[in-house]
Protein backbone atom coordinates (compact mmCIF):
# COMPACT_ATOMS: atom_id res chain seq x y z
CA UNK A 1 0.00 0.00 0.00
CA UNK A 2 2.92 2.52 0.98
CA UNK A 3 4.44 1.27 -2.47
CA UNK A 4 1.20 2.56 -4.43
CA UNK A 5 0.66 5.57 -2.56
CA UNK A 6 3.78 6.85 -3.37
CA UNK A 7 3.63 5.99 -7.21
CA UNK A 8 0.79 7.33 -7.10
CA UNK A 9 1.63 10.60 -5.87
CA UNK A 10 4.82 10.46 -8.26
CA UNK A 11 2.03 10.62 -11.25
CA UNK A 12 1.87 6.99 -12.26
CA UNK A 13 -1.76 6.17 -13.57
CA UNK A 14 -2.38 2.88 -12.94
CA UNK A 15 -1.56 3.34 -9.22
CA UNK A 16 -4.01 6.78 -8.92
CA UNK A 17 -6.41 4.72 -10.79
CA UNK A 18 -5.36 2.08 -8.36
CA UNK A 19 -6.56 4.31 -4.99
CA UNK A 20 -9.61 6.23 -6.65
CA UNK A 21 -11.23 2.23 -6.95
CA UNK A 22 -9.81 1.35 -3.35
CA UNK A 23 -11.74 4.62 -2.00
CA UNK A 24 -14.54 4.42 -4.46
CA UNK A 25 -15.33 0.76 -3.46
CA UNK A 26 -15.20 2.24 0.59
CA UNK A 27 -12.64 -0.83 0.86
CA UNK A 28 -10.89 -0.92 4.37
CA UNK A 29 -7.52 0.86 3.20
CA UNK A 30 -9.83 3.71 1.99
CA UNK A 31 -9.08 5.56 4.98
CA UNK A 32 -5.20 4.74 5.46
CA UNK A 33 -5.22 6.08 1.86
CA UNK A 34 -7.04 9.90 2.46
CA UNK A 35 -4.98 9.90 5.66
CA UNK A 36 -1.15 9.78 3.57
CA UNK A 37 -2.90 11.62 0.68
CA UNK A 38 -4.70 14.52 2.04
CA UNK A 39 -1.62 16.51 2.99
CA UNK A 40 -0.28 16.54 -0.62
CA UNK A 41 -3.55 18.00 -1.77
CA UNK A 42 -4.93 21.63 -1.67
CA UNK A 43 -2.55 23.02 -4.75
CA UNK A 44 -5.11 22.02 -7.53
CA UNK A 45 -8.03 24.55 -9.02
CA UNK A 46 -11.28 21.84 -8.97
CA UNK A 47 -13.78 23.37 -10.99
CA UNK A 48 -17.60 21.78 -11.21
CA UNK A 49 -19.16 21.79 -14.68
CA UNK A 50 -22.97 21.00 -14.31
CA UNK A 51 -26.01 21.22 -16.65
CA UNK A 52 -28.85 19.70 -17.16
CA UNK A 53 -28.66 16.23 -19.68
CA UNK A 54 -27.13 17.38 -23.64
CA UNK A 55 -26.38 20.75 -22.02
CA UNK A 56 -22.94 20.01 -23.51
CA UNK A 57 -20.71 19.26 -20.43
CA UNK A 58 -18.87 16.82 -21.66
CA UNK A 59 -18.21 18.43 -25.26
CA UNK A 60 -17.16 21.73 -23.54
CA UNK A 61 -15.04 19.79 -20.87
CA UNK A 62 -13.20 18.32 -23.66
CA UNK A 63 -12.57 21.72 -25.20
CA UNK A 64 -11.63 23.17 -21.55
CA UNK A 65 -9.13 20.69 -20.91
CA UNK A 66 -7.16 21.56 -24.30
CA UNK A 67 -7.46 25.11 -23.41
CA UNK A 68 -5.70 24.38 -19.97
CA UNK A 69 -3.10 21.83 -21.88
CA UNK A 70 -2.15 24.52 -24.22
CA UNK A 71 -1.25 26.82 -21.04
CA UNK A 72 0.74 24.40 -19.38
CA UNK A 73 -1.44 22.67 -17.24
CA UNK A 74 -1.83 19.21 -16.54
CA UNK A 75 -5.55 18.35 -15.81
CA UNK A 76 -7.38 16.09 -13.95
CA UNK A 77 -10.96 14.76 -15.17
CA UNK A 78 -13.39 13.06 -13.03
CA UNK A 79 -16.59 12.66 -14.91
CA UNK A 80 -20.61 11.32 -13.31
CA UNK A 81 -23.08 9.48 -14.84
CA UNK A 82 -25.72 7.71 -13.15
CA UNK A 83 -26.02 4.29 -11.73
CA UNK A 84 -29.00 2.18 -12.19
CA UNK A 85 -31.12 2.25 -9.29
CA UNK A 86 -32.54 -1.07 -10.20
CA UNK A 87 -29.34 -2.97 -10.68
CA UNK A 88 -26.07 -0.62 -9.82
CA UNK A 89 -25.03 -1.00 -13.23
CA UNK A 90 -24.00 2.25 -15.80
CA UNK A 91 -23.02 2.93 -18.90
CA UNK A 92 -20.53 5.53 -18.79
CA UNK A 93 -20.34 7.36 -21.42
CA UNK A 94 -18.71 10.93 -20.63
CA UNK A 95 -15.40 10.08 -21.71
CA UNK A 96 -16.38 9.45 -25.38
CA UNK A 97 -16.20 13.34 -26.20
CA UNK A 98 -12.72 13.44 -24.48
CA UNK A 99 -10.81 10.43 -25.82
CA UNK A 100 -8.58 12.62 -28.04
CA UNK A 101 -6.54 13.32 -24.54
CA UNK A 102 -6.33 9.97 -23.77
CA UNK A 103 -3.22 9.12 -24.68
CA UNK A 104 -2.07 12.27 -23.32
CA UNK A 105 0.29 11.80 -20.28
CA UNK A 106 -0.84 15.10 -18.37
CA UNK A 107 -4.11 14.16 -18.88
CA UNK A 108 -6.03 11.86 -16.78
CA UNK A 109 -9.56 11.12 -16.88
CA UNK A 110 -11.91 8.84 -14.55
CA UNK A 111 -15.47 7.67 -15.08
CA UNK A 112 -18.22 7.19 -12.20
CA UNK A 113 -21.51 5.75 -11.25
CA UNK A 114 -23.36 7.72 -8.86
CA UNK A 115 -23.85 4.42 -6.79
CA UNK A 116 -26.99 5.74 -4.90
CA UNK A 117 -26.21 9.08 -4.71
CA UNK A 118 -28.70 11.88 -5.11
CA UNK A 119 -26.66 15.15 -5.34
CA UNK A 120 -25.43 14.82 -8.69
CA UNK A 121 -22.10 13.11 -7.92
CA UNK A 122 -20.91 10.17 -6.21
CA UNK A 123 -20.07 9.51 -2.88
CA UNK A 124 -16.54 9.26 -3.33
CA UNK A 125 -16.03 11.82 -5.72
CA UNK A 126 -14.59 14.00 -3.32
CA UNK A 127 -12.21 11.67 -2.94
CA UNK A 128 -11.09 11.34 -6.02
CA UNK A 129 -10.69 14.90 -6.67
CA UNK A 130 -8.38 14.73 -3.83
CA UNK A 131 -6.36 12.30 -5.04
CA UNK A 132 -5.86 13.93 -8.33
CA UNK A 133 -4.96 17.20 -6.84
CA UNK A 134 -2.61 15.57 -4.50
CA UNK A 135 -1.22 13.11 -7.63
CA UNK A 136 0.15 16.33 -9.10
CA UNK A 137 -3.07 17.78 -11.83
CA UNK A 138 -3.09 21.59 -11.66
CA UNK A 139 -6.54 21.51 -12.42
CA UNK A 140 -9.17 18.87 -11.42
CA UNK A 141 -12.40 19.45 -13.45
CA UNK A 142 -15.23 17.32 -12.80
CA UNK A 143 -18.75 16.83 -14.53
CA UNK A 144 -21.82 16.03 -12.72
CA UNK A 145 -24.34 14.03 -13.76
CA UNK A 146 -27.50 15.48 -15.98
CA UNK A 147 -29.07 17.70 -13.45
CA UNK A 148 -32.46 18.76 -13.14
CA UNK A 149 -32.87 21.93 -10.48
CA UNK A 150 -31.89 20.98 -7.18
CA UNK A 151 -28.69 18.91 -7.61
CA UNK A 152 -25.95 20.93 -5.92
CA UNK A 153 -23.48 18.91 -4.35
CA UNK A 154 -20.66 20.24 -6.47
CA UNK A 155 -20.90 23.19 -4.71
CA UNK A 156 -19.63 21.83 -1.65
CA UNK A 157 -16.17 20.31 -3.49
CA UNK A 158 -15.39 22.36 -6.08
CA UNK A 159 -14.03 25.89 -5.95
CA UNK A 160 -15.69 27.62 -9.23
CA UNK A 161 -18.64 25.77 -10.48
CA UNK A 162 -19.79 26.80 -14.09
CA UNK A 163 -23.36 26.33 -14.72
CA UNK A 164 -23.79 24.94 -18.51
CA UNK A 165 -27.62 26.52 -19.73
CA UNK A 166 -29.15 26.54 -23.20
CA UNK A 167 -31.53 28.16 -25.33
CA UNK A 168 -35.06 26.45 -25.53
CA UNK A 169 -35.23 25.66 -21.88
CA UNK A 170 -37.49 27.77 -20.24
CA UNK A 171 -39.01 31.58 -19.31
CA UNK A 172 -37.28 33.82 -16.64
CA UNK A 173 -39.01 32.30 -13.41
CA UNK A 174 -37.02 29.52 -14.84
CA UNK A 175 -33.72 31.07 -13.96
CA UNK A 176 -34.82 32.90 -10.73
CA UNK A 177 -35.97 29.55 -9.41
CA UNK A 178 -33.74 28.67 -6.47
CA UNK A 179 -31.26 25.67 -6.49
CA UNK A 180 -29.27 24.90 -9.17
CA UNK A 181 -29.22 28.80 -10.37
CA UNK A 182 -27.61 30.36 -7.03
CA UNK A 183 -24.64 27.81 -7.18
CA UNK A 184 -22.99 29.37 -10.34
CA UNK A 185 -20.05 31.12 -10.23
CA UNK A 186 -19.74 31.39 -14.35
CA UNK A 187 -22.82 31.18 -16.04
CA UNK A 188 -22.17 29.66 -19.74
CA UNK A 189 -25.11 29.44 -22.23
CA UNK A 190 -24.01 26.73 -24.87
CA UNK A 191 -25.23 26.28 -28.25
CA UNK A 192 -25.43 30.05 -28.54
CA UNK A 193 -25.49 29.92 -31.98
CA UNK A 194 -29.38 28.15 -31.40
CA UNK A 195 -32.81 30.83 -31.60
CA UNK A 196 -33.04 32.27 -27.94
CA UNK A 197 -29.15 32.11 -26.34
CA UNK A 198 -29.31 36.16 -26.36
CA UNK A 199 -32.29 35.84 -24.27
CA UNK A 200 -31.16 33.27 -22.04
CA UNK A 201 -28.06 35.37 -21.32
CA UNK A 202 -30.10 38.82 -20.89
CA UNK A 203 -32.29 36.41 -18.29
CA UNK A 204 -29.24 35.53 -16.41
CA UNK A 205 -27.55 38.75 -16.40
CA UNK A 206 -30.86 40.55 -15.33
CA UNK A 207 -31.86 38.41 -12.80
CA UNK A 208 -27.95 39.09 -11.63
CA UNK A 209 -28.41 42.39 -11.27
CA UNK A 210 -31.24 41.81 -9.27
CA UNK A 211 -29.19 40.67 -6.47
CA UNK A 212 -26.98 43.81 -6.30
CA UNK A 213 -23.41 44.33 -5.61
CA UNK A 214 -21.58 41.34 -4.65
CA UNK A 215 -17.88 40.33 -4.41
CA UNK A 216 -17.67 38.21 -7.48
CA UNK A 217 -20.41 38.85 -9.84
CA UNK A 218 -20.62 36.02 -12.04
CA UNK A 219 -19.99 36.21 -15.64
CA UNK A 220 -22.62 35.26 -18.48
CA UNK A 221 -20.78 33.41 -21.29
CA UNK A 222 -21.43 32.33 -24.66
CA UNK A 223 -20.08 29.63 -26.33
CA UNK A 224 -20.60 26.90 -28.93
CA UNK A 225 -18.58 23.85 -27.56
CA UNK A 226 -18.77 21.95 -30.66
CA UNK A 227 -16.98 24.36 -32.82
CA UNK A 228 -14.51 25.41 -29.94
CA UNK A 229 -16.18 29.28 -29.54
CA UNK A 230 -15.89 31.40 -26.76
CA UNK A 231 -14.03 28.62 -24.33
CA UNK A 232 -10.83 30.37 -24.57
CA UNK A 233 -13.42 32.82 -22.36
CA UNK A 234 -14.18 30.53 -20.25
CA UNK A 235 -10.78 29.17 -19.40
CA UNK A 236 -9.86 32.80 -18.93
CA UNK A 237 -12.93 33.68 -16.19
CA UNK A 238 -12.48 30.37 -14.24
CA UNK A 239 -8.59 31.29 -13.72
CA UNK A 240 -9.75 35.02 -12.87
CA UNK A 241 -12.26 33.36 -10.15
CA UNK A 242 -9.72 30.92 -8.86
CA UNK A 243 -7.37 34.07 -8.56
CA UNK A 244 -10.66 36.12 -6.96
CA UNK A 245 -10.81 32.98 -4.52
CA UNK A 246 -6.87 32.98 -3.70
CA UNK A 247 -7.42 36.92 -2.25
CA UNK A 248 -10.79 37.63 -1.20
CA UNK A 249 -12.23 37.20 2.16
CA UNK A 250 -15.55 35.38 0.27
CA UNK A 251 -12.45 32.81 -0.57
CA UNK A 252 -11.03 32.25 2.46
CA UNK A 253 -15.20 32.06 4.07
CA UNK A 254 -15.70 28.71 1.01
CA UNK A 255 -12.51 27.57 1.83
CA UNK A 256 -13.06 27.03 5.49
CA UNK A 257 -17.09 26.36 4.64
CA UNK A 258 -15.55 23.42 2.98
CA UNK A 259 -13.20 22.19 5.53
CA UNK A 260 -15.71 22.25 8.12
CA UNK A 261 -18.05 20.06 6.26
CA UNK A 262 -15.24 17.45 5.45
CA UNK A 263 -14.80 17.34 9.13
CA UNK A 264 -18.30 16.92 9.45
CA UNK A 265 -18.51 14.70 6.61
CA UNK A 266 -16.11 12.33 8.37
CA UNK A 267 -17.74 12.65 12.18
CA UNK A 268 -20.84 11.78 10.48
CA UNK A 269 -19.93 8.37 9.16
CA UNK A 270 -17.78 7.80 11.96
CA UNK A 271 -20.83 7.98 14.12
CA UNK A 272 -22.99 6.36 12.21
CA UNK A 273 -20.91 3.15 12.35
CA UNK A 274 -21.26 2.94 15.69
CA UNK A 275 -24.79 3.40 15.49
CA UNK A 276 -25.14 0.66 13.33
CA UNK A 277 -22.99 -1.43 15.40
CA UNK A 278 -24.89 -0.78 18.87
CA UNK A 279 -28.48 -0.91 17.31
CA UNK A 280 -27.60 -4.64 15.91
CA UNK A 281 -26.66 -5.56 19.20
CA UNK A 282 -29.46 -3.92 20.89
CA UNK A 283 -32.30 -5.50 18.43
CA UNK A 284 -34.51 -8.45 19.34
CA UNK A 285 -37.97 -9.61 18.87
CA UNK A 286 -38.65 -8.77 22.70
CA UNK A 287 -37.74 -5.14 21.88
CA UNK A 288 -39.75 -5.03 18.51
CA UNK A 289 -43.11 -6.76 20.98
CA UNK A 290 -42.31 -3.79 23.44
CA UNK A 291 -42.46 -1.23 20.28
CA UNK A 292 -45.39 -2.90 19.01
CA UNK A 293 -47.38 -2.84 22.24
CA UNK A 294 -46.36 0.61 22.80
CA UNK A 295 -44.95 -0.43 26.20
CA UNK A 296 -41.92 1.45 25.69
CA UNK A 297 -41.32 4.46 22.47
CA UNK A 298 -38.31 4.78 19.94
CA UNK A 299 -37.14 7.99 21.72
CA UNK A 300 -36.56 5.61 24.76
CA UNK A 301 -34.76 2.73 22.80
CA UNK A 302 -32.65 5.52 21.18
CA UNK A 303 -31.69 7.29 24.31
CA UNK A 304 -31.19 3.86 26.03
CA UNK A 305 -28.57 2.88 22.31
CA UNK A 306 -27.03 6.16 22.75
CA UNK A 307 -26.31 6.22 26.57
CA UNK A 308 -24.38 2.78 25.45
CA UNK A 309 -22.56 4.34 22.84
CA UNK A 310 -20.86 6.96 25.22
CA UNK A 311 -20.40 4.92 28.09
CA UNK A 312 -18.54 2.31 25.71
CA UNK A 313 -16.80 5.49 24.08
CA UNK A 314 -14.92 6.94 27.55
CA UNK A 315 -13.99 3.61 28.79
CA UNK B 1 -20.05 -0.47 2.49
CA UNK B 2 -20.22 -0.80 -1.13
CA UNK B 3 -19.09 -3.48 -2.99
CA UNK B 4 -16.56 -3.75 -5.62
CA UNK B 5 -18.11 -3.33 -9.27
CA UNK B 6 -16.94 -5.22 -12.26
CA UNK B 7 -15.85 -2.64 -14.36
CA UNK B 8 -15.48 -2.77 -18.39
CA UNK B 9 -13.99 -0.97 -21.42
CA UNK B 10 -16.17 -1.19 -24.13
CA UNK B 11 -14.28 -0.16 -27.56
CA UNK B 12 -14.82 -0.27 -31.08
CA UNK B 13 -11.01 -0.21 -33.06
CA UNK B 14 -9.99 0.80 -35.76
CA UNK B 15 -12.47 2.24 -38.71
CA UNK B 16 -15.16 -0.01 -38.61
CA UNK B 17 -18.47 2.06 -37.68
CA UNK B 18 -20.62 -0.51 -37.16
CA UNK B 19 -21.34 0.01 -33.12
CA UNK B 20 -25.08 -1.74 -32.88
CA UNK B 21 -23.39 -4.66 -31.31
CA UNK B 22 -21.34 -2.61 -28.87
CA UNK B 23 -24.60 -0.97 -27.74
CA UNK B 24 -26.37 -4.07 -27.23
CA UNK B 25 -23.43 -5.66 -25.26
CA UNK B 26 -22.91 -2.45 -23.30
CA UNK B 27 -26.51 -2.06 -22.22
CA UNK B 28 -26.78 -5.89 -21.18
CA UNK B 29 -23.73 -5.98 -19.36
CA UNK B 30 -24.89 -2.58 -17.62
CA UNK B 31 -28.12 -4.64 -16.60
CA UNK B 32 -26.44 -7.21 -15.33
CA UNK B 33 -25.04 -4.79 -12.73
CA UNK B 34 -21.69 -3.70 -14.13
CA UNK B 35 -20.13 -0.18 -14.63
CA UNK B 36 -19.30 -0.16 -18.21
CA UNK B 37 -17.52 2.97 -19.67
CA UNK B 38 -18.14 3.41 -23.81
CA UNK B 39 -14.89 4.75 -26.00
CA UNK B 40 -17.22 5.63 -29.17
CA UNK B 41 -15.90 4.88 -32.43
CA UNK B 42 -12.70 5.02 -34.16
CA UNK B 43 -10.42 4.20 -31.01
CA UNK B 44 -6.78 3.44 -31.53
CA UNK B 45 -5.25 0.11 -29.80
CA UNK B 46 -3.53 3.20 -27.02
CA UNK B 47 -6.48 4.56 -26.56
CA UNK B 48 -8.14 1.83 -25.43
CA UNK B 49 -5.36 0.37 -23.34
CA UNK B 50 -4.43 3.66 -21.72
CA UNK B 51 -8.85 4.04 -20.87
CA UNK B 52 -8.41 0.63 -19.39
CA UNK B 53 -5.37 2.31 -16.73
CA UNK B 54 -6.86 4.83 -15.82
CA UNK B 55 -10.55 3.59 -15.30
CA UNK B 56 -9.19 0.55 -13.84
CA UNK B 57 -11.04 -1.22 -15.33
CA UNK B 58 -11.25 -5.33 -15.22
CA UNK B 59 -11.84 -6.07 -18.63
CA UNK B 60 -11.65 -4.56 -21.98
CA UNK B 61 -14.25 -6.16 -24.39
CA UNK B 62 -13.61 -5.14 -28.00
CA UNK B 63 -16.12 -5.03 -31.17
CA UNK B 64 -14.65 -5.71 -34.68
CA UNK B 65 -16.65 -6.16 -38.10
CA UNK B 66 -13.70 -5.25 -40.01
CA UNK B 67 -11.81 -8.23 -40.53
CA UNK B 68 -8.88 -6.47 -38.59
CA UNK B 69 -9.04 -8.54 -34.86
CA UNK B 70 -5.39 -10.56 -35.29
CA UNK B 71 -3.63 -7.19 -35.57
CA UNK B 72 -5.85 -5.08 -32.70
CA UNK B 73 -6.38 -8.22 -30.56
CA UNK B 74 -2.69 -8.07 -30.66
CA UNK B 75 -1.78 -5.01 -30.10
CA UNK B 76 -3.84 -3.97 -27.53
CA UNK B 77 -2.39 -7.12 -25.50
CA UNK B 78 0.76 -6.05 -26.18
CA UNK B 79 0.46 -2.77 -24.84
CA UNK B 80 -1.18 -4.26 -22.30
CA UNK B 81 2.01 -6.04 -21.41
CA UNK B 82 4.06 -3.10 -21.85
CA UNK B 83 2.68 -1.33 -19.52
CA UNK B 84 2.54 -3.94 -16.92
CA UNK B 85 -1.41 -4.26 -17.28
CA UNK B 86 -1.89 -7.93 -18.69
CA UNK B 87 -4.23 -8.57 -16.08
CA UNK B 88 -6.82 -6.94 -17.69
CA UNK B 89 -8.96 -9.29 -19.51
CA UNK B 90 -9.68 -8.95 -23.48
CA UNK B 91 -12.62 -10.45 -24.86
CA UNK B 92 -14.62 -9.42 -27.93
CA UNK B 93 -17.18 -10.50 -30.46
CA UNK B 94 -18.36 -9.31 -33.68
CA UNK B 95 -17.65 -11.04 -37.27
CA UNK B 96 -14.78 -13.21 -36.31
CA UNK B 97 -14.19 -16.26 -38.08
CA UNK B 98 -14.52 -19.63 -36.36
CA UNK B 99 -11.07 -20.56 -37.14
CA UNK B 100 -9.14 -17.38 -35.81
CA UNK B 101 -10.55 -18.17 -32.42
CA UNK B 102 -7.81 -20.52 -31.05
CA UNK B 103 -5.31 -17.88 -32.87
CA UNK B 104 -6.91 -15.26 -30.65
CA UNK B 105 -7.04 -17.12 -27.84
CA UNK B 106 -3.40 -17.92 -27.79
CA UNK B 107 -2.63 -14.66 -27.79
CA UNK B 108 -4.45 -14.20 -24.53
CA UNK B 109 -7.96 -12.88 -25.59
CA UNK B 110 -10.03 -14.66 -22.91
CA UNK B 111 -12.90 -15.61 -24.65
CA UNK B 112 -14.52 -14.31 -27.96
CA UNK B 113 -18.41 -14.75 -28.67
CA UNK B 114 -19.56 -15.20 -32.21
CA UNK B 115 -22.80 -13.44 -33.80
CA UNK B 116 -25.65 -15.01 -32.18
CA UNK B 117 -24.37 -15.34 -28.84
CA UNK B 118 -26.70 -14.99 -25.87
CA UNK B 119 -25.71 -11.88 -23.60
CA UNK B 120 -26.13 -13.77 -20.86
CA UNK B 121 -22.95 -16.01 -21.73
CA UNK B 122 -20.58 -12.96 -22.04
CA UNK B 123 -22.12 -12.09 -19.01
CA UNK B 124 -21.74 -15.09 -17.42
CA UNK B 125 -18.33 -15.54 -18.47
CA UNK B 126 -17.54 -12.09 -17.42
CA UNK B 127 -18.10 -12.64 -13.89
CA UNK B 128 -16.85 -15.10 -13.41
CA UNK B 129 -13.42 -14.33 -15.21
CA UNK B 130 -13.65 -11.34 -13.29
CA UNK B 131 -13.99 -12.78 -9.71
CA UNK B 132 -10.95 -14.99 -10.56
CA UNK B 133 -9.28 -12.18 -11.48
CA UNK B 134 -9.90 -10.60 -8.20
CA UNK B 135 -9.41 -13.59 -6.24
CA UNK B 136 -5.86 -13.45 -7.70
CA UNK B 137 -4.86 -9.69 -6.60
CA UNK B 138 -6.09 -10.39 -3.01
CA UNK B 139 -3.68 -13.57 -3.25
Amino acid sequence: MEKLIARALEGDHRSIARLISLVESESPQAEIIMRKIYPHSGKAHIIGLTGSPGAGKSTLADKIIAHFKSLGKTVGVIAVDPSSPFTGGAILGDRLRMQQHAVDPDVFIRSMGTRGSLGGLSRSTQEAALILDACGKDVVLIETVGVGQSEVDIVKIADTVGLILVPGMGDDIQIMKAGIMEIADIFIVNKADRDGADRVATEVNMMLDLLGMRPWRPPVLKTIAERNEGVEEVVSEMTRHADFLRRSEEGRRRRWQRLGMEVEEILRREIAAMVEVAWEKEKSPELFELLAARKTTPYEVAERILGTILTETCD
Amino acid sequence: MSERKVRVIVAKPGLDGHDRGAKVVARALRDAGMEVIYTGLRQTPEQIVQTAIQEDADAIGISILSGAHEYYFGRIIELLKERKASDILVFGGGVIPEDDVPKLKAMGAGAIFGPGTPTSVCIDWLNSAVREKWARETA
